[in-house]
């Protein structure tokens, strides 16, 4: 036995020493993979301000590289399309305005849309009508699409234009304010037509708006196109190409950015925009700057549109004519604060009982929609938004999805981010521009 | 019913009560849970008549050639490019200005790919899918529903393929389109449907250990009275309901 199988021992002042060595350490240690031996799980989410929302992502992580996500969405499902069954056809606007709540006037449109579609009616809609809901949609994109820009450069740690952007949708809220009532979850495109119209001093204050709004998006442009971060965190970083968009059913400025000129308010008109002058804007690269720039290019062109539609607003009713959808009182501001028409109340209750009982009718049963079912899509801020309806001859609706583009869009996630850096996998995910609140309805 | 009250296009037609010696509407059964009234009225509490109404389905009924605008071109395209067309295929309908091509559902898979890969048909994004519980009309209930667009074309067209609640199976549609994932996790959360052959087909809107299918129309909306100044405000599927 010339040496010791036991590990050697030397005494100090504490007590004896051993120093263990030998034996096959060596050879278990050069066994592990240092690779996968360093693999770490983490969560990001859902409570974590990068994610857009109660978004989670389930990061395997080497190193700073990110090798697997699995997004687990669901934390901000309400049962939206649940709750439509058990309302009539009006009361849904309410509901669907808060499923994706950066783009309310797109929720209520498509379902405006959709149900106009199962009635049947979607000739009869009046011009102003169908201007006023294109004028309200092309704010909202707007609006959204400064949402993205001011989250997206607070992720990359662009505080400033956090600030700009939102400053600037405020103004748009306020616009909306005064013209439906509410900054957001406004329920003002109905089945038939909008609630109510436009005041005079809203049409004002988008007038100044469009004054106002180029030389701002040059001030984004100055802060942000230049600068060396923003484009080194946005220039090839999480590529999608069309091919991988189709795929996956990306839609919207990210299918864009990729180069395809996809947008259905050219391909698949609806809101006569076809008779409206614009363009698509779109970038070869399908990576973060290109979203940046077709986003920026789309609120120029929405800019254009709003425009156009502003001057096409001629004088007339903003509600078919059919008595029997259309509401019967243009509600005003009493004075007590809340909407009213006191020259309806005082016919309903002094002079008709006939219009009473329809009133009453028609606010608690709500009008009958022919079986059958649709689907209408249209163009919203981040892609298709799509509202398959369903009626089965009732004053409720039988069913009604919502194809999500928050949703759907989610899925690339995983496409844009493996592989790469974990700080990309924010950049990649705020390019997505998801809404939990569409997402998960 | 007999034959004439069939066709009444979804307008309600009145049934007599089980029971029921007039036909006064007081004596009218609660034609659902949601018959109690707002005010501890029981019976229906409604006076119209409307609470006793009981809503006739009328059956989908193929629509005969010529469709009119394209829906006559991607028949026929489809009908050449998969000769299997008259077993997969079930019926056409083109309503309201859309064509909707009802597969048998064990044949959707293939029926799509065709769809996409056909050079007549190029139909390259399936935009949604999604399911229809048609509680009460037939023994294959749950309805499941592809949008499929062309962008090629600019055609859109509807895929419905219908599977019962006992054998809730049908190939999942993710080989050919890798969107329908989440869509065909949601249709199963929320339906029930299996799609076989999915990668992962777990719930995805509901938390994992849910039990039932929320969007089934068996399945209660659920909630709790509320009080409001002293009243107190069933929850919406408790409430009065006009059908």
């Amino acid at each position: 036995m010339t040496t010791s199988n036991y590990a050697t021992e030397r005494e100090t002042t504490e007590g004896k020493v051993f120093t263990v060595t030998g034996g096959d350490w060596d050879e278990v240690v050069s066994g592990t993979d240092p690779i996968n031996d360093e693999r770490i799980v983490v969560n990001m989410g859902p409570q974590h301000p990068s994610t857009h929302g109660v978004l989670r992502l389930v990061l395997e992580l080497e190193g700073e590289t990110v090798r697997e996500v699995r997004s687990v969405v669901g934390y901000l499902h309400t049962g939206i399309e649940k709750n439509l069954e058990y309302r009539n056809w009006v009361q849904g606007s309410t509901f669907v305005t808060r499923m994706d709540y950066l783009a309310p006037i797109f929720n209520e449109t498509a379902y405006a849309l959709a149900v106009e579609k199962l009635l049947g009616i979607t000739d009869d809609i009046t011009e102003r009508a169908t201007t006023i809901r294109v004028l309200m949609m092309e704010l909202n994109r707007i609006s959204s699409h400064l949402v993205w820009l001011a989250t997206t450069g607070m992720e990359l740690g662009a505080i400033s234009i956090m600030l700009y952007g939102f400053r600037e949708r405020e103004y748009i809220l306020d616009i909306f304010e005064s013209i439906t009532g509410l900054r957001m979850n406004h329920a003002y495109v109905r089945p038939g037509g909008v609630a109510q119209d436009v005041p005079d001093d809203a049409i004002v204050k988008i007038r100044k708006f469009l004054a106002m709004m180029p030389k701002r998006l040059k001030e984004y442009e100055d802060l942000l196109s230049g600068q060396p971060i923003w484009v080194e965190r946005t220039r090839n970083v999480a590529v999608l190409d069309v091919t991988a968009c189709l795929a996956l059913g990306v839609t919207g400025p990210v299918l864009r950015s990729a180069g395809l000129a996809w947008d259905l308010r050219k391909t698949m008109p609806y809101c006569g925009y076809e008779t409206y002058e614009f363009d698509v804007p779109t970038h070869p690269d399908g990576d973060v700057w290109g979203r940046y720039q077709v986003r920026l290019a789309e609120i120029r062109e929405s800019l254009k549109l709003v425009e156009q539609a502003l001057d096409r607003l001629k004088p007339g009713p903003v509600m078919v004519s059919d008595k029997k959808i259309a509401w019967p009182a243009q509600l005003a501001i009493g004075v007590d604060g809340m909407g009213n028409s006191l020259e309806h109340v005082a016919k309903i209750m002094g002079q008709s009982m006939e219009s009473l009982i329809h009133h009453f009718k028609l606010v608690t049963e709500g009008f009958r929609v022919p079986p059958g079912q649709v689907y209408v899509g249209i163009e919203a801020p981040r892609g298709e938004l799509g509202v398959h309806a369903v009626s089965d001859g009732g004053t409720r609706p039988y069913r009604v999805h919502y194809r999500e583009p928050s949703f759907v869009n989610l899925q690339a996630l995983p496409a844009m981010a493996e592989g790469g850096l974990i700080a990309d996998v924010i950049a990649g995910g705020a390019s997505l521009d998801p809404v939990m609140g569409g997402c998960d309805r | 019913m007999t034959e004439g009250n069939q066709n009444t296009g979804g307008v309600p037609v009145p049934v007599n009560p089980a029971g029921a010696s007039t036909g006064a509407p007081a004596e009218y059964p609660p034609a659902s849970p949601a018959g109690r009234g707002m005010f501890g009225i029981h019976g229906t509490g409604d006076v119209s008549g409307f609470g006793g109404l009981v809503r006739q389905r009328k059956p989908i009924e193929e629509t005969s050639r010529p469709y009119g605008g394209y829906f006559d071109e991607v028949r026929d395209a489809l009908e050449e490019a998969y000769p299997e067309f008259g077993d997969a295929i079930e019926k056409v309908v083109v309503d309201r200005g859309e064509l909707t091509i009802h597969v048998r559902p064990e044949r959707i898979a293939e029926v799509c790919q065709v769809m996409r890969d056909d050079m007549a048909l190029r139909f390259e994004l399936c935009s949604s899918v999604s399911g229809v519980d048609y509680l009460g009309a037939d023994e294959r209930r749950l309805h499941v529903v592809y949008q499929l667009t062309s962008m090629t074309y600019r055609r859109q067209v509807r895929l419905e393929a219908a599977v019962s609640v006992e054998n809730p199976h049908l190939p999942s549609v993710t080989a050919v389109y890798p969107t329908a994932d989440w869509q065909e996790r949601e249709a199963y959360d929320m339906f029930g449907v299996v799609f076989d052959g999915h990668p992962a087909l777990t719930r995805i809107l509901m938390p994992d250990d849910w039990e039932g299918h929320p969007q089934r129309k068996d399945y209660p909306l659920g909630g709790v009275p509320v009080e409001y100044k002293g009243a107190e405000i069933p929850p919406p599927d408790r409430r009065r309901s006009y059908q």
